[in-house]
């Protein structure tokens, strides 16, 4: 049984007589520990799949299980084993940093004390010690962001999803925060699925990268062999760009 | 603006006012125009009286206790409406009827139905108070950010903990706002409930000063009720300022 598993799944929006699809069977799984990218045009229905993962909609039809659970019908089955860094850092703006990495930890009832790491020293592990008592509005984007990883991190998940995560930070920031994010989960048994627009994010943070069309449709698979080469990577690169541009032109011959 | 500079803006503002009333005066007889002296005569003796303290307090104590109460009753209100979609299709359009009814029709109602002034000022307070408090409760929550709640629903939380964490710290600034709007309004209609159909608190003051066209004691009790609302605002501000001092500062 697949750790993660999207089987035939559709989310169909209605507003009055207007249907839109988000989503169409869709189907793919993750195998546990493993880490997945997807790729795919702004629209193509990255997002909605990883809120369908969340549990937060319910698909139109199809099931999207986690362990063979149904992550919306059982809903709370998931609580403390699945966390989410978003693209804007989503911190809470009433809440310190270092209170905004302890929600988690509050929300499971946990304490500290029995944490292996506790919410103070992944702000230090994320070079934001010191910033403990800054608001939100205190901190730069980086630094905002560096706090939503480690308030996905504190509570030790299992699966970890990002949506875009690096997405509106600068080149350099983000090149840092991807190299430091993945030194942080790699390793570690957890099964990471990244959105990202990036094909050369892709490669970083995927052992298998995913191209999705539209509308929420797996269009090729493509995996990411370790310590590839940049011949290889170059390769696999245009390969990645040539399955979009096939994928937009089926999709614009369509409409 | 800097606290003690808002102050002496204010101070300035005042003195400007009071330099044209008292030249004014000099044009006008004393039962339209009161000279500042006899105006300033009138306040201090609200101020040092006791019979006239008590007055004012009763005033004060109905637009508080009314509010008050007011306030948590439209707050479970508007909580709950803005939480369990039924109950907001159920009772939205009630409310927002109440809602638009003037104040004025509210407190002739209240003369009717209640014998003592409690009552009716309690009445027109809750009439006039609870659904502007339930609306502006609900429609702050409705308001939360969309990607802030998806954020901690993610984490799967109870549902006092979604209160706790997400949902009554995010409508705090909404509530200040709430309240300074809805104390005016609660001044104006305890003072129009006293002056029709009561003997003891402002609004019957202000009722006796013009039946013996007594000017300069309805401006004094004017000022006594603007004094109400510029501390009731201050009182308002100071505590919004230390509850929200994680919202950033507009401007320079």
């Amino acid at each position: 049984m697949p750790y993660i598993a999207f089987d035939g799944v559709s989310k169909v929006y209605r507003s009055g007589a207007r249907e839109v699809a988000a989503v169409r069977d869709l189907s793919f799984s993750l195998e546990r520990g493993e880490r997945v990218a997807i790729v795919g045009e702004t629209g193509c229905g990255k997002s909605t799949t990883i809120s369908l993962l969340l549990g937060l909609t319910a698909a139109t039809s199809g099931r999207v299980e986690v362990e063979g659970v149904d992550v919306y019908a059982h809903f709370d089955r998931l609580r403390g084993r699945v966390a989410a860094v978003f693209q804007t850092d989503r911190l809470l703006p009433w809440k310190t940093a270092l209170a905004n990495v302890r929600l988690p930890v509050e929300i499971l009832g946990r304490r500290e004390a029995e944490l292996p790491v506790t919410p103070a020293q992944w702000l230090a592990r994320l070079g934001l010690a010191g910033v403990e008592d800054a608001y939100p509005h205190e901190l730069s984007g980086g630094m905002r962001q560096r706090v939503a990883i480690a308030r996905a991190l504190v509570s030790e998940p299992d699966l970890i999803l990002c949506d875009e995560a690096f997405g509106h930070l600068d080149e350099v920031t983000a090149t840092t925060l991807r190299r430091e994010f993945l030194a942080l989960t790699t390793g570690s048994g957890r099964t990471l699925l990244c959105i990202t627009h990036s094909i050369e994010e892709a490669f970083v943070l995927g052992q298998r990268v995913l191209v999705m069309r539209r509308p929420g449709q797996v269009a090729a698979e493509f995996a990411v062999p370790p310590d590839a080469s940049p011949t290889l990577l170059a390769g696999l690169r245009a390969r990645v760009l040539e399955t979009m541009a096939a994928v937009k032109q089926t999709a614009a011959v369509d409409a | 603006m800097p606290g003690g500079s808002r102050w002496r803006q204010y101070g300035a503002s005042f003195v400007l006012v009071l330099v044209a009333w008292q030249v004014m005066s000099y044009f006008f007889p004393p039962f339209l125009v009161p000279s500042v002296p006899r105006v300033a005569a009138q306040a201090w003796r609200i101020l040092t009286e006791r019979d006239t303290l008590l007055h004012a307090g009763a005033t004060f104590a109905r637009i508080l206790g009314g509010l008050s109460l007011s306030f948590v009753v439209g707050f479970g209100l508007g909580l709950w409406m803005a939480l369990y979609r039924p109950a907001a299709d159920l009772l939205l359009p009630i409310i927002h009827v109440i809602q638009g009814v003037p104040s004025l029709s509210w407190v002739i109602i209240a003369v009717i139905w209640f014998r003592d002034m409690e009552s009716r000022a309690l009445f027109v307070l809750l009439a006039s108070g609870l659904p502007n408090f339930a609306i502006q409760i609900h429609d702050a929550v409705r308001d939360i950010s969309r990607e802030l709640w998806e954020m901690v629903q993610a984490l799967r939380p109870t549902r006092s903990q979604m209160l706790r964490h997400m949902v009554l710290p995010a409508i705090v600034p909404e509530v200040f706002t709430a309240w300074k709007v809805n104390l005016g309004i609660a001044t104006r209609v305890v003072i129009i409930a006293e002056l029709v159909g009561s003997t003891f608190g402002i609004g019957y003051q202000l009722r006796l000063s013009q039946d013996l066209f007594n000017m300069a004691a309805v401006v004094a009790w004017t000022l006594a009720l603007v004094l109400f609302a510029v501390l009731g605002e201050q009182a308002l501000a100071e505590l919004e300022r230390r509850l929200l001092r994680w919202r950033p500062a507009l401007g320079r």
